[in-house]
């Protein structure tokens, strides 16, 4: 592609400014792993399906396989790598830890964002609305009981803080 | 009716997440294997040949914001035939990943002001074209018709309703999209705008076909406006699928408008994923029509929306199944409208198989 079509995309990722010329097919997960060098966002079934991608675009969760990077630009992206820049765990990330929300962990980086965007909208959810929070993520691991007491236990949590 | 055939030149949706994927992954693997076994490498360092091989992303295009109306309008038409609009990019994204859809250039409307508004006014509710379905789920003057928000709530997964749109999803057309059957057993018509022209058509007129809209090269939704129903009314839509981001095997959409004698006043019955487009089941809706809301009327609705559906055997389903589930979600679904058109509280929605 000649260079003329390539496109300047700027974003703030994790509070940090970035930017990169890209083409503008360039996948959103694909600008934050390869041109960003950020490759805790995972690619999963890269079909709009697993949500293994799922990132905070502008405090909403979006499947990042599924958007083109151009259209981040401007906008404000927190990734897995942005829930914790101390050696303190962020309190979702330290509720899957301690219920053992996880076991290969490829599912991981997508769960923990879309916890964090359903405890952002719904401090207290029901387990209704924690499966219904949870159900663009697909963990071929745990059969999920462990990732919704992960998510109850991360409410009770970050509630007493 | 037989059961209607695909044109070959339509993708079928139904296949799109399961029989594809297969390809990715082998190429996902390949890739993996042979660039990112030890150290990262990092995409420069690929010959543009190895890129090339190992990507499955789209066609190459050029990308475009358009900041008005107009200019987007503008820019399609200057672009040429295969310059395609994009809003929420739910479904475009993922077709040309599959490179069933290669346009040449994507104008971006998402930065284009004032369509990501939900109003009231004059008995309608407007939805600008950019509103997000996640909008119209936590939206109170969109839930004060309770079927908008019954569909709202369960398209796909959090993700997607957050980034899809109203008005992507009819202009998109798909015979599996939810809005289509929701909106019609509603009364709705969209805005459409041109460069120089703007007119508003009924829902009925806009879809025409699967994938086919009568927007014109060069025309977008704008703005789709929904009819407050009257008192006494209530509405409900029930889906049924496999898990939450994949298409509904079978939906339908009730409205209908009952008196103080349970009389049902009105029906609106539609079908969704059983044929080309949202089916409306006008003898089903007579079957109602000026009758009381009894078991017998009820059944008679359903047995005619058995008939009204045009289903295809897919890999969600057989034709027959389709048929059986189609007569009894809009049994169920006329349950739900009936209770909250007397004033109860129901809930509706998607349902998961399983679940």
């Amino acid at each position: 592609m000649p260079d003329a079509d390539k496109i300047l995309v700027r974003v703030r990722v994790n509070g940090e400014h970035r930017e990169a010329t890209v083409e503008p097919r360039t996948l959103l997960v694909e600008f934050l792993r390869d041109h960003l060098n950020l490759t805790g966002t995972h690619i999963g079934c890269d079909t709009s399906y697993c949500g293994a991608c799922t990132v905070l675009l502008n405090g909403h969760t979006v499947k990042s396989c599924t958007l083109f990077a151009p259209m981040a630009d401007g906008g404000e992206i927190t990734t897995v790598e942005g829930l914790s820049t101390t050696n303190e765990l962020h309190p979702v990330q330290k509720a899957f830890a301690d219920c053992h929300g996880l076991q290969c962990g490829y599912c991981t980086p997508g769960l923990l964002l879309s916890a964090i965007h359903l405890l952002s909208k719904t401090p207290k959810p029901t387990d209704q609305q924690i499966r219904k929070g949870i159900a663009g993520n697909t963990c071929r691991c745990t059969g999920y009981q462990n990732i919704f007491k992960a998510v109850r236990a991360a409410a009770a949590a970050m509630e007493k803080r | 009716m037989e059961h209607y055939v695909r044109p070959a030149s339509l993708p079928d949706p139904a296949k799109f997440r399961f029989v594809l994927p297969a390809r990715f992954i082998r190429n996902r693997m390949r890739r993996a294997s042979r660039f990112c076994s030890e150290s990262y490498v990092s995409r420069d360092t690929i010959s543009a040949e190895a890129q090339a091989e190992t990507t499955v992303y789209s066609h190459p295009f050029t990308y475009h914001r358009a900041a008005t109306l107009e200019d987007a309008s503008n820019l399609v038409l200057q672009l040429g035939e295969e310059a395609r609009l994009l809003a929420g990019g739910q479904s475009i994204i993922p077709l040309m990943k599959m490179r069933l859809a290669r346009p040449t250039a994507l104008v971006d409307i998402n930065g284009i002001p004032g369509l990501d508004s939900i109003e009231r006014d004059n008995g309608e509710l407007r939805f600008g074209a950019l509103v997000r379905h996640a909008e119209i789920e936590n939206s109170e003057i969109a839930g004060s018709i309770p079927i908008l928000h019954d569909c709202a709530a369960g398209i796909a997964d959090v993700q997607v309703r957050n980034q899809g749109t109203i008005g992507g999803s009819l202009a998109e057309a798909d015979p599996s999209g939810d809005w289509g059957a929701v909106l019609l057993a509603l009364e709705t018509s969209v805005r459409c705008t041109g460069s120089k022209s703007e007119r508003i058509v009924p829902l009925e007129e806009f879809i025409k076909d699967a994938y086919t809209t009568v927007l014109k090269p060069g025309e977008l939704v704008r703005e789709v406006i929904v009819k407050v129903p009257p008192k006494g009314s209530g509405g409900a839509y029930v889906a049924f699928k496999r898990c939450a981001p994949v298409y509904a095997t079978v939906s339908a959409a009730v409205q209908l408008v009952l008196d103080a004698k349970n009389t049902c006043k009105d029906a609106g019955i539609v079908l969704g994923c059983v044929g080309l487009t949202a089916i409306r089941a006008t003898e089903a809706e007579a079957a109602l029509r000026g009758k009381p809301l009894d078991v017998k009327n009820v059944q008679a609705a359903a047995d005619a929306a058995y008939e009204a559906a045009q289903p295809q055997s897919d890999m969600r389903g057989s034709a027959e199944y389709k048929r059986v589930l189609v007569a009894a979600l809009v049994k169920r679904a006329i349950g739900i409208a009936a209770r909250r058109a007397r004033g109860e509280k129901a809930e509706a929605g998607h349902e998961y198989a399983g679940r």
